[in-house]
């Protein structure tokens, strides 16, 4: 058998390649990366809950499956780091909230149970900022994530923790959701592939909803095919979700084994660039740009005018649709109980509970969302958001009659150090700028990584964007980036990793 | 001001006939119905009623974290269905929409309601009252979920106020409910009570017919709220409205009205001023008590339901959903009364004993017309009334009583021995065949035994007999009575004093 440090180097594509040809076995598999959470988690924070056994009881039934000659999917006997905002029937679910510490659902959700069905071995449950707010984890009520590139820095988020993991080797792929970036922000800063789906081509139910006109589950992974292959597990038509899309699951497999990008069409958004961008992010940008160019890509540059508004539409849809769903969070039926003296009110215990059990930035957009919603204001906040959103989507749709892919920078910076933005709401709702155009008209878009900046050697995300269940194409682009720098680099893109993210340091340290 | 004094110096309530004579009342109805599916409005939870406590649950109704709903075609249908019997437009594009609020009993301390996109509007309803026509337009029809229900334990009242603990079931929570919504209902004057039943009353055998809920009042699967508001009369302006809610009987709604009527009076006559509010019914009393205030409104914050896609019936469907609409009442009483041959005072008994589905029903089974209704506006009302039930909760079916009318018409029965075979069946005996078995109920119809008890009668009444055989044919009467009783009543009286006669004025 193959020594732990190198079966956790290989890519789950290969992991489920070597459980399928008998070279490893799936219990093998996941108690190395058992063991490697247990030797880093300490510092990385990435999980919630680890749950050991049960991750080795599905590892054994992979096992058994294949002993037995049945047939085995594309992922049987991989692990996943699964974001706690999915419901567990065998692992509490919290959101990251102390409003819902130790509460234990009794029903999977779709994602949830669609991976066990695919022979995904669950690790356990990844840390997330608060109720999936926030770009960074710090606002998880159970402390934040680190960067496995530099732990004084954020993994970004919401989906931090399942990014951290990933990035730190502890599984080699993580499931996060996207409301206004949560995938693809975290996959940028830590030198990731994540993708939002086409809204409604996974399924939400059982995810613990934020927005739910935005909020879309996704793949986090190490290669461009590795999330292909996750995202495929994932996605299809679900009836208990009605907002789930009835359509056939686009073909994003073939498209990340099919890197070829010659006579597509990509536009440069014009309005993701320039000021607050680091320099080093544009340089990547516009390197792989010239990348794609000369892999015979036809570049053009598109303007969609109203993404300028993205955010302010975004920050008056997520935090009205929050105020109304996280409204159920009221210690009447589960979860955290504050104030039940016996004397004290249905309506105070509610207070109470709520006072104690939601973080600041939770209260924050459920105080923003009340306000947009009330009678008197709704017009010229909700009513008005929704229909600048429509431009939003209208510009899209001019935008995809000319190219076949938009780009952009996925996030303006690199990560940046925990607690440099703790305080500051608008700095950190900027790290969304360029991410939250597609959660609003619903597309698909992919981060994939493009380098490091040369001023701090951190990772740098590119952001592809396609129309509605036109997923492949991400994957066609991101896989043609993918092949051409690590070709260049002559390397896997993490194999650059410091700290944590380099497993050889950590496995030559334990010596 | 001469009946000033006639009513309290303090605003009391004003007697209804003086409050009658100086305001004019308008009224409005908001009634809920639980609809009849199989299963909850957006999950596959049963629907039923009287199960153990939190028995009937899943995640989706329970409001759990993660949970989504799923709309249930079946309700859609339903409320279309209602609609059109109501005269509505359909919405061809419409969305469900969340009413914000807390309470203990709304698992996701939101509802899934319709706003501003009902799924039907604009459309009304006849309603006769004495033989009055009134027209009450229809608002609205739309659908939502319902809500748990709260049991407030301790305190006096069974409200929250006062109570020690309150306990929540949530089986009702999630069941479709339909709320109709009237338009204000101006101009009905001292019938505004009447009107007020009259339309809960025509409403509810409506939805009977199109067979969407089993209409309940009691089991709370019809509720209504009452608005009611009064004005000067002459006044241009309406008066404030209050809105009365937990009315759950057709006696109930027209007492509501009135008792508002007489304390609105009161309260302007005082130069006071109505409050916009909720007011409770209180079945005891037949009065109101003030709840909370509507000037402090909620705001709902309604806005569309993202969980759910907007519904938006195919006008084929609509068509289908009509060209399969049942007879509806107001048509079948026109026929059944044509075929029937019945007065409208006739009608108007039979309706308000709540017997014209059981006469038809017996009419159906092969009953005469006039004969099922003697027996269900007579006998049988009076069984009902000792036993404090409804006509319908007799534990005797039409089908039933057709075949104790049948046994009568073939002689097999007299009317005392149907009474006792009816006596059998409400007691549990079985069918009326059963019942004449296992009692010995047949009519004697052995010539032999009838010619021998006449015979007897005569021998020990020979005075009677001479009378007459001279003549006097009334006095045969006495004889019947005396076979009659021979017989414990089986015989059949006419055939006995065939035989009397026969034998007196021939022998």
């Amino acid at each position: 058998m193959a020594a732990a440090t190198e079966l956790l180097m290989l890519t789950a594509a290969q992991m489920a390649a070597a459980v399928a040809d008998g070279q490893v076995s799936a219990v093998e598999l996941t108690r190395a990366h058992l063991d490697r959470i247990e030797a880093t988690d300490v510092k990385l924070h990435a999980f919630l809950h680890v749950s050991a056994e049960s991750a080795l009881a599905a590892a054994r039934v992979v096992d058994d499956r294949r002993a037995a000659g049945e047939p085995l999917g594309p992922l049987a006997g991989v692990p996943v780091a699964l974001k706690d905002v999915f419901t567990t029937a065998d692992m509490p679910t919290t959101c990251g909230s102390a409003i819902l510490a130790g509460w234990q659902p009794p029903y999977d959700a779709t994602v949830t149970r669609r991976l066990r069905e695919a022979g995904v071995v669950i690790l356990g449950k990844t840390n997330m900022d608060e109720f999936a707010m926030g770009s960074s984890t710090e606002n998880s009520a159970f402390g934040p994530s680190r960067n496995p590139w530099d732990l004084s820095r954020v993994p970004g988020g919401s989906s931090g923790g399942s990014a951290a993991a990933v990035a730190a080797y502890q599984a080699p792929l993580g499931i996060g959701t996207d409301t206004g970036g949560s995938i693809r922000q975290p996959a940028s800063v830590c030198g990731l592939v994540g993708v939002k789906p086409t809204y409604g081509g996974s399924s939400r139910f059982g995810l613990v909803a934020f927005a739910s006109s935005l909020d879309t589950p996704g793949p986090l992974g190490r290669t461009v095919l590795d999330a292909a292959l996750l995202h495929a597990a994932i996605s299809g038509h679900d009836p208990y979700d009605s907002t789930s899309l009835d359509a056939p699951v686009p073909g994003v497999v073939a498209a990340a084994r099919n890197a070829d990008v010659a006579g597509l069409r990509v536009g440069v958004v014009a309005e993701l660039s320039g000021e607050g961008y680091a320099p080093g992010v544009l340089t990547r940008f516009n390197e792989t740009v010239e990348l794609l160019e000369s892999l015979g890509a036809k570049v053009t540059e598109v303007s969609c005018p109203h993404f300028s508004y993205a955010l302010p539409v975004y920050y008056l849809i997520a935090p009205s649709e929050c105020s109304s769903n996280l409204a159920r969070f009221d210690a009447m039926r589960y979860g955290l109980r504050i104030g039940d003296d016996g004397e004290a009110s249905a309506e105070d215990v509610m207070s109470m509970t709520r006072a104690a059990g939601f973080g600041a930035e939770v209260k924050r957009r459920i105080m923003l969302g009340t306000y947009a919603l009330s009678s008197g204001y709704y017009d010229a906040y909700y009513g008005k958001a929704q229909q600048v959103r429509t431009l939003i989507i209208r510009d899209f749709d001019a935008a995809f009659e000319q190219v076949d892919v938009l780009v952009s920078p996925t996030t303006p910076t690199t990560a940046f150090p925990i607690g440099e933005r703790a305080d500051d709401p608008m700095a950190m709702y900027l790290a969304d700028l360029c991410t939250i155009p597609s959660d609003l008209a619903g597309n698909a878009a992919m981060s994939v990584p493009c380098g490091l900046a040369p001023e701090d050697g951190l990772p740098v995300g590119f952001q592809i964007m396609a129309p509605v269940l036109a997923d492949d194409r991400l994957y066609r682009v991101g896989a043609a980036v993918e092949a051409a720098l690590d070709t260049r680099r002559g390397q896997p893109f993490l194999s650059q990793a410091r700290g944590l993210a380099g497993v050889n340091e950590t496995a030559e340290a334990q010596r | 001001m001469t009946q000033s004094a006639a009513r309290p110096a303090d605003g009391g309530p004003v007697p209804f006939e003086l409050a009658i004579a100086r305001y004019e009342p308008v009224i409005g109805l908001e009634t809920h119905v639980e609809l009849g599916t199989v299963t909850k409005m957006f999950c596959g939870s049963p629907v039923t009623f009287g199960a153990e406590p939190n028995s009937v649950v899943c995640p989706v109704c329970l409001g759990l974290p993660g949970s989504l709903p799923v709309i249930n075609k079946t309700a859609i249908e339903y409320t279309i269905r209602i609609g059109l019997a109501l005269n509505c437009s359909i919405a061809s594009w419409c969305r469900f929409a969340r009413k914000n609020y807390f309470y203990p009993d709304m698992p996701k301390n939101f509802q899934i309601s319709q706003y501003d996109e009902p799924l039907c509007t604009d459309g009304f309803l006849q309603v006769d009252v004495g033989g009055q026509e009134f027209t009450v337009g229809i608002e609205r029809v739309h659908l939502e979920e319902d809500t748990g229900k709260s049991l407030h334990v301790g305190g006096s009242t069974g409200r929250i106020h006062g109570a020690d603990h309150s306990l929540v079931d949530y089986n009702r929570a999630g069941i479709p409910l339909v709320e109709v919504v009237t338009r204000p209902i101006p101009g009905t004057g001292a019938q505004a009570p009447e009107v007020a039943r009259a339309y809960v009353s025509e409403l509810r055998d409506l939805l009977r017919a199109l067979a969407v809920s089993d209409v309940r009042m009691e089991q709370g699967s019809l509720r209504c709220d009452v608005n009611t508001s009064i004005a000067p009369a002459g006044s241009a302006q309406w008066g404030t409205r209050t809105e009365t809610k937990n009315v759950n009987s057709l006696r109930s709604v027209e007492r509501a009205v009135r008792s508002e009527i007489e304390r609105q009076a009161g309260v302007l006559d005082a130069g006071g001023r109505v409050i916009q509010e909720t007011r409770h019914f209180q079945e005891t009393s037949g009065t109101t008590t003030s709840g909370r205030s509507k000037e402090e409104a909620q705001d709902y914050r309604y806005f569309p339901e993202p969980d759910l896609v907007p519904v938006a019936p195919s006008p084929q469907w609509v068509a289908e959903i009509k060209a399969a609409l049942p007879e509806l009442p107001a048509a079948r009483r026109v026929r059944l009364q044509a075929q029937w041959g019945l007065s409208d005072l006739d009608m108007t008994a039979l309706r308000n004993a709540g017997a014209l589905d059981l006469v038809a029903r017996t009419v159906e089974a092969g009953a005469a017309p006039d004969q099922a209704r003697n027996w269900w506006l007579e006998e049988l009302s009076r069984r009902a009334n000792d036993a404090g039930v409804e006509l319908a909760e007799l534990p005797v079916s039409p089908e039933q009583v057709a075949t104790v009318i049948g046994l009568i018409q073939a002689g097999k029965l007299n009317n005392k021995l149907a009474r006792q075979v009816v006596d059998g069946v409400l007691a549990g005996e079985g069918s009326p065949q059963q019942v004449v078995a296992a009692r010995g109920l047949a009519v004697v119809t052995d010539p032999g035994v009838l010619s021998a008890a006449v015979d007897e009668a005569i021998a020990a009444n020979p005075d009677v007999a001479a009378k007459i055989a001279d003549g006097k044919v009334a006095a045969a009467g006495a004889l019947v009575g005396v076979v009659m009783k021979a017989t414990n009543g089986q015989a059949d009286p006419a055939s006995v004093r065939e035989l009397i006669l026969q034998r007196c004025l021939t022998g």
